[in-house]
């Protein structure tokens, strides 16, 4: 065993136990920050995968910028402590766990690691690279999301300003 | 293998003991510069044996002492552990941004050749923003964990606030990006050791004698970038006139209202840190990062002509010399604004991110996009 696969078990181990704490802590609050750690862990192993570019963009736009905005609205909401699921939705958890479990271990099953699954050039990852496929052969695409954002963007101001609409403050 | 293993801790604790010691110097620059501002005397009561050291002894010695030995109380209806945990979320961001900032060229040992940057990233610039939007966290959490109305309110504005200057910061960088076509801050630093004059298209010619002879630093290309990145770095600190969050006459102090002792210190230390990495953010992005003018790798090459040779160590040595003294001089511009400016009202800081700088920024982008390609 290599340390590359010896930092991958750990960083995996990690990211399980974080995104369970995301799902079974009671508080709020303590969800989003194990989820923060989660989006952590995910850009620690983009890196160890010698992509730094998409690990630093995961750490800016979704830890830094997305959880952020959450954690805002929780503190305004403070919904403190979450009520204990009831039983009938354990079950319908626990059936859909097997379900997706019943999809998984198959494809998994099959599947046989190489031993170094990653062949990456100096220039695998780069901002150079990325930045040519994104502007040149997916422009249209990328385009086309950035119109789709906008919209959504517009929408939700339109949406904001009806509700408040006669007391005049922006 | 050992020996890179050695070189890199080495960097990593040379820059992380500089940044430490840097803000804890800061801290009695800022008293007795207010001091000097306000025409008082400042910090002079603590002394051992008689000396107080221009009040050195008070924020070195005695400061700390006090901080470490109060009372640490978290509030009994806050988080306990979340309580504990938002200091460090402070002032970890301010301390690693330092890893991607070059504080010399090559220092060559032998047949040894060292990058004196801690790591060199290609992605340089984008890890300095990714860090730097963690740091919203350490207000937040402290804000929420504090179970205070004043501190979640510092809280909301605070993280309100980072995220608006963020975005006119990221976008301030983009002309600098373009212009030095990199992201890797080791490489913005050294294409900042030109002269304009090798960068001036044939159809400007004429401006050759006017300003040819300067430095091609970021400040002369991006001027306007310059002003609206310091003035983001500023609000990013949350110092006067930005310390919204804080606002001692409205929320007592904000987000840190219920912490006392040693997590207080912490919190104090990383916007010390953090004033030491805007400092030095400016410095290599605007001003040359460690270039002196003209000094080239073997010397001085003057614009008039004439060379003097300068063995490879002084050159180093003048470097970081000058990487030093640009980051002083900022950190000395920031506490001069501090105590110069009142604060900011809040719809005031909310316009002047929103309305004024970010439309400026995307301006900047822009008219240096139409340059860039006009030039080629």
């Amino acid at each position: 065993m290599n340390a590359a696969t010896v930092i991958f078990l750990i960083l995996a181990t990690l990211l399980v136990i974080s995104s369970l704490m995301v799902v079974f802590l009671r508080r709020v609050v303590h969800c989003a920050m194990a989820l923060v750690t989660a989006l952590l862990l995910i850009a620690i192993l983009f890196i160890s995968l010698q992509a730094p570019m998409v690990g630093v963009l995961q750490v800016m736009v979704y830890a830094g910028a997305i959880m952020v905005l959450f954690l805002f609205v929780i503190m305004f909401l403070n919904p403190g402590v979450l009520e204990q699921p009831s039983v009938a939705w354990w079950g319908l958890a626990a059936v859909l766990s097997v379900l997706l479990g019943a999809f998984l271990v198959p494809l998994f099953s099959q599947y046989e690691p190489g031993d170094n699954p990653v062949t990456s050039t100096e220039l695998f990852g780069s901002p150079d690279v990325l930045a040519k496929s994104l502007f040149g052969e997916f422009v249209l695409p990328f385009e086309i999301a950035s119109v789709l954002l906008l919209v959504a963007i517009i929408g939700a101001v339109v949406l904001a300003k009806r509700e408040h609409g006669s007391d005049g403050a922006a | 293998m050992i020996v890179d293993l050695a070189i890199i801790a080495v960097k990593a604790f040379l820059v992380l003991f500089m940044v430490l010691n840097l803000a804890g110097v800061l801290g009695w620059v800022e008293r007795k510069g207010s001091a000097l501002i306000q025409d008082r005397i400042g910090a002079n009561r603590a002394s051992i044996f008689g000396f107080a050291g221009m009040g050195l002894v008070n924020t070195l010695i005695a400061d700390p002492l006090k901080f470490l030995t109060k009372e640490d109380f978290i509030p009994p209806a806050g988080d306990k552990l979340l309580h504990t945990l938002a200091p460090c979320m402070a002032l970890f961001p301010a301390l690693v941004t330092f890893a991607v900032i070059p504080f010399g060229d090559v220092l060559i040992l032998g047949d040894r050749v060292i990058n004196l940057q801690v790591a060199n990233l290609n992605v340089g610039i984008l890890y300095v923003f990714a860090m730097g939007s963690l740091g919203v966290y350490g207000i937040v959490i402290g804000a929420w964990a504090s179970n205070n109305k004043f501190s979640l309110l510092g809280g909301v504005r605070g993280s309100a606030q980072m995220i608006s200057y963020e975005v006119a910061m990221g976008l301030s960088v983009m002309g600098v990006l373009m212009v030095y076509s990199t992201l890797d801050l080791q490489e913005i630093a050294r294409d900042q050791g030109m002269l304009i004059r090798e960068l001036l298209p044939a159809g400007a010619a004429f401006l050759q004698p006017v300003i040819g002879w300067l430095p091609a630093w970021g400040v002369f290309l991006q001027p306007l970038a310059f002003l609206l990145f310091f003035t983001a770095a500023v609000a990013e600190t949350k110092r006067i006139p930005f310390d919204l969050p804080e606002g001692e006459s409205e929320l007592v102090a904000g987000y840190h209202v219920e912490y006392s002792g040693g997590k207080f210190l912490m919190f104090f230390a990383g916007e010390s840190a953090e004033v030491v990495t805007a400092a030095a953010l400016v410095t290599t992005l605007f001003f040359g990062g460690w270039q002196v003018p003209y000094l080239m790798r073997d010397g001085f090459h003057f614009p008039w002509g004439s060379i003097w040779l300068l063995p490879h160590l002084a050159v180093v040595i003048l470097q970081v010399a000058a990487f030093t003294l640009k980051v002083l001089f900022f950190c000395w511009l920031q506490i001069l604004l501090r105590w110069s400016v009142p604060r900011f009202r809040y719809d005031q800081v909310m316009r002047l991110g929103w309305k004024m700088m970010l439309p400026l920024a995307l301006l900047n982008v822009v008219v240096t996009a139409l340059i860039i390609v006009a030039a080629q």
